[in-house]
């Protein structure tokens, strides 16, 4: 019983709520121009895949994420800056859909933490070398 | 050190292992909540997904009457469920346009045949363009527009039964 079910595991396809059209154009096909392309993967990997959260687009297989690489590479191939693409989308989706957040009032305790730790770590060792001293 | 001071590393440790085992326990998948809310909906103009029903454009959101904007696809099984609940909304003289996601128009005549169709117009969106200009994030969502083409509310998920009365005043107090 156990061995017919493993068999069975290993013919058994996953049922995705996905549609049956092909990708978009450019889903995954790169852009003739290495260096638009090399900024469309650049951005790509710091864009949030909203179906599989914690992958970025670039490394989602999620239809919706095939569909946000194709506008990415529409967009640069049409002479979009990456940040305008970036900002476009943290309008819709907020700070949330990139992994390149931006400097604000939510997000400013990320690059401040590393200098207050370092600050009192500096402490910390000052006041135990001045008792050894002492 | 007071007896009770020596206490203190332990418990900020058990408190950070009991954070940490929660945060990781808890999956972390949420849903997205569109920025759009307050906002025009996009400019956009879809070819008809289907024979027999227009598309949809964005001017067509902005002609004095509130509409229910829902995102959804054949494809989808909790569009299927949904279904019964939109025919209800449009029952009650709600008008009802949808946007199809990645769809083709024989799949998509076949989920109106089966599951009732409540819609005025659907829009065919193969790439997801418009879905993603909208900030949504799956299907189904539905969006509250009122008159002159603003969004004022985002439903993720199917609509529920006990949804309906709700959406219906919500589209109809949208005036």
């Amino acid at each position: 019983m156990r061995r017919l079910i493993l068999a069975l595991a290993l013919v058994a396809a996953p049922i995705w709520a996905d549609s049956d059209l092909p990708p978009a154009p450019l889903a995954d096909t790169q852009l003739p121009d290495p260096k638009q392309e090399a900024e469309a993967q650049a951005l790509m990997e710091t864009i949030r895949c909203l179906v599989c959260q914690g992958q970025s687009i670039a490394d989602s297989n999620a239809e919706l994420a095939g569909d946000m690489r194709a506008m990415v590479r529409q967009r640069i191939a049409a002479g979009e800056k990456p940040q305008a693409i970036r900002a476009w989308l943290i309008r819709r989706y907020g700070s949330w859909v990139t992994y390149d957040p931006p400097l604000d009032r939510v997000t400013w305790a990320l690059w401040a933490a590393p200098i207050l730790f370092v600050a009192a770590g500096l402490l910390v060792a000052r006041s135990s070398f001045r008792r050894r001293r002492a | 050190m007071k007896s009770h001071t020596k206490w203190a590393p332990l418990v900020v440790f058990i408190l950070l292992g009991s954070a940490l085992t929660y945060g990781l326990a808890k999956p972390d998948t949420r849903n997205i909540q569109s920025k759009m809310i307050g906002a025009s909906v996009p400019s956009f103009t879809l070819p008809p997904a289907t024979a027999g029903l227009p598309g949809l454009a964005s001017s067509d959101l902005a002609t004095g009457q509130p509409h229910l904007l829902n995102i959804f696809a054949s494809w989808c099984i909790p569009c299927a469920a949904e279904a019964p609940q939109l025919k209800a909304i449009a029952d009650a003289g709600v008008p009802v346009v949808g946007i199809a996601v990645r769809d083709r128009p024989e799949a998509l005549a076949r989920f109106l045949a089966r599951n009732g169709n409540a819609f005025r117009a659907i829009g065919a969106d193969d790439a997801s363009q418009v879905q993603m200009a909208m900030g949504s994030s799956g299907v189904p969502e539905s969006f509250v527009i009122d008159g002159k083409g603003r969004i004022l509310n985002q439903v993720i998920g199917p609509i529920n039964p006990q949804d309906v009365a709700g959406l219906v005043a919500a589209v109809k107090a949208a005036r």
